[in-house]
């Protein structure tokens, strides 16, 4: 265990370090480069490899062939370049290999600006690229669950043979706070599945036309059913009894906290229901909540509601869904307490 | 005089058409690496063209990569893996169109990898459209009038691009007759060499026919190759062991 | 004790060809035609004239279907 002071990004390269991280091949792009300059440094130093990629569809594709060859691998973007992760993480999803990925997210389409945002929600849970696959998406609210859940992404990478993504975004990756570090892993890459040449055995293939094998469309609705089963993950804040309950991940969630605390405090009965895992979308966090439950309200910085659609989904929109956008600025906990009041008095 | 046997690394027919030089291709590299000794080190990254056709019958690792990203798993594979022999065998639309900067970059960083890019001026495996190497004038189905370069641009020449790159080995070969597929062997061989004694990236172009799509009998194919292909892409060695030669 | 020399012989797997006609172009005995026969797969096979063959391998060399194999017989 090691302590320290540390900036989101950094504190998330140095998690997969620990995690045993060999190879990491990435593009420059605001507001993640400190990832790319943090390992630049230090896996050369802890026997890995950095490939500053010459794009993001190259870094991808090389972390296909390190992940192929059964070493954990990871990249990570932002917005742009995460569209031009997106083939890359299909291919993976489909040659059923594990790998880390990160969307540290900016705001906005095309190129949009450096901000903190959440509008790359879609492309994260959806599965992003062409065809049929998810990826296991975890979002952070601070720098230590980006550690914690870098390692779990590694792991659950590997136990599911599936790409993980740590869905992020410039606040919690520019933000410093304290952090503990778990002890460097120790991982071995020789895998049955993993190419390392036939040595005498038989050859392998990883490719991703595998759906000739008998009963795909079946094994692929399985699998991703087994991961929305177990997967769940979420963190329930004053809910059972909320009459508002405010729905937010990552950074929005930490300004919801703050928003439940001050309503409490001024006996308003408000509570937060925070996704840790995007996708599988957390469902079982709204079951079984109060009768005095009058409305949800999803706390998003983007410019269309996309959250909102989820828990429209998790509950069939038996309790109204309501949305606050915030764009690319974090709301004050005031605003949002004031737009919960102001549902109560509808 | 020696026996001279399939390699036993064709573990299957070839899935290629009939007169295809890829066949030809694959048994000179399984020649190559039985000679070798390298099979059971060898993990090959393939894309998608007529080349991933041999996945199932060429007996090596694989991983089958995105449309044009083959340079860029193989650097994945053999930078974690730096023991085994890693190789890339793509087609010329997949290496030089879509993949031309994955192909370039592995190149530029001198990874100590093999490339094998098979140039049949076409886009085999689906159905014959135009090629970056197509020649001027070339009839394909997205050209229907003949390749136009001021429209499409003149054939693009990997070895003329990768000349000034510091790399290892560098040769541009043929399977369009007896003698150059003998030459074609010693190429790879030694592309395979410089890997092997970690000088680093090398690359054999192969000229192959595609009778299928260039619609035409294996005698017009050859000599097509030999008439037209050559004048474009001269064959010999451009850079060995890291020495630039005047081919 | 005489030491017995070796023969080369050329033998086929007919049923990989493809009738690409590679090898009757370059033979240079001229030893390679066409069959009329097809093979499992539906194609002219090639057929040697083994009067004519020098067992110089170059079928082996330019066959894209690995039909042709050069063996030594005792
Ligand atoms: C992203 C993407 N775009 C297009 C294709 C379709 N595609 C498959 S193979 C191919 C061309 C292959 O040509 P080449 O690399 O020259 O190989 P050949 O078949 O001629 O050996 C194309 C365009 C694809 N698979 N993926
Ligand atoms: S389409 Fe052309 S390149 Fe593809 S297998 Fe047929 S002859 Fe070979
Ligand atoms: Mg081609």
């Amino acid at each position: 265990m090691t302590r320290a002071f540390m900036k989101g990004n950094h504190a998330l390269a140095e998690a997969a370090i620990r995690a045993n991280m060999t190879f990491f091949g990435g593009y420059p792009i605001t507001p993640q480069s400190e990832i790319l300059e943090y390992l630049s440094d230090n896996l050369p130093k802890a026997g890995g490899t950095f490939l500053q990629a010459e794009s993001e569809l190259a870094g991808v594709n090389m972390v296909y062939g390190a992940a192929a060859a059964g070493h954990r691998a990871m990249t990570s973007s932002s917005g742009p370049g995460f569209s031009l992760l997106q083939e890359g993480i299909s291919y993976i999803a489909s040659a059923e290999l594990p790998a880390v990925f990160v969307d540290v997210q900016r705001y906005g389409s095309g190129l949009g600006d450096i901000f903190q945002a959440q509008s790359d929600y879609y492309v994260a849970t959806r599965g992003g690229g062409h065809g049929d696959y998810r990826v296991i998406a975890y979002a952070p609210a601070s720098v230590q669950e980006t550690v914690d859940l870098v390692g779990l992404a590694f792991d659950k990478a590997e136990q599911y043979r599936n790409p993980c993504l740590i869905l992020s975004d410039a606040s919690i990756a520019q933000m410093m706070e304290p952090v503990v570090f778990p002890e460097k892993r120790k991982c071995d890459p020789d895998h049955e599945w993993a190419v390392r040449g036939k040595r005498g055995g038989d050859f392998k293939k990883i490719t991703s036309t595998m759906y000739y094998t008998e009963n795909f469309d079946q094994y692929i609705h399985d699998k991703y059913a087994t991961i929305q089963a177990n997967e769940q993950r979420w963190e329930s804040i004053q809910a059972e009894d909320a009459e508002i309950v405010l729905v937010a991940y990552g950074i929005s969630s930490r300004i919801c906290k703050e928003a439940v605390s001050t309503a409490r405090a001024e006996g308003i009965r408000l509570g937060l229901i925070r996704p840790i895992t995007v996708w599988p979308f957390p469902e079982e966090a709204f079951d079984g909540l109060g009768k005095g439950l009058r409305a949800y309200l999803t706390v998003e910085l983007s410019a269309l509601p996309r959250l909102r659609d989820d828990v429209m989904l998790a509950t069939g929109m038996k309790t109204p869904v309501h949305h606050f956008l915030a764009g690319n600025t974090v709301p004050s906990s005031q605003t949002i307490v004031k737009q919960a009041v102001a549902l109560l008095e509808k | 005089m020696t026996e001279k046997r399939i390699p036993k690394t064709l573990v299957e027919d070839n899935k290629f058409c009939p007169g295809c030089g890829h066949g030809i291709i694959n048994r000179v590299l399984a020649e190559v690496l039985e000679e070798m000794e390298l099979v059971d080190m060898a993990i090959g990254s393939v894309a998608v063209g007529c080349a991933c056709l041999m996945i199932d019958t060429f007996g090596t690792d694989w991983v089958q990569a995105a449309h044009g990203r083959a340079a860029a798993v193989a650097c994945g594979i053999k930078r974690v893996r730096p023991e085994n022999f890693v190789f890339t065998y793509q087609g010329d639309g997949d290496s030089l169109a879509i993949g031309f900067s994955e192909t370039m970059y592995a190149a530029v960083r001198n990874e100590n990898i093999t490339a094998f890019i098979v140039n049949n001026g076409i886009f085999g495996m689906t159905g014959g459209q135009m090629a970056p190497t197509s020649l001027p004038g070339q009839r394909t189905t997205t050209s229907p009038a003949g390749k136009d370069p001021s429209l499409a641009g003149q054939p693009l020449n990997i070895i003329n691009q990768m000349r000034q790159l510091p790399i290892a080995y560098l040769a541009r070969g043929s399977v369009g007759s007896f003698k150059e597929i003998i030459k074609l062997k010693k190429y790879i061989k030694a592309a395979v060499t410089n890997q092997i004694e970690g000088k680093g990236y090398g690359l054999v172009e192969i000229l192959s026919p595609c009778p299928t799509n260039w619609k035409m009998t294996m005698r017009g194919a050859l000599d097509h190759m030999g008439d037209n292909v050559k004048n474009f892409f001269p064959t010999g060695e451009f850079i060995k062991e890291g020495v630039h030669t005047d081919a | 004790m005489t030491k017995k020399k070796k023969k080369r012989i050329v033998t086929q797997s007919n049923n990989r060809c493809k009738g690409c006609r590679f090898c009757e172009i370059s033979c240079p005995a001229e030893a390679i035609s066409v069959s009329s026969e097809v093979n499992a797969k539906g194609y002219n096979y090639m057929e040697i004239d083994h009067k004519k063959c020098t067992t110089c391998g170059v079928c082996y060399t330019v066959c894209p279907d690995y039909v042709f194999e050069i063996i030594e017989v005792a």
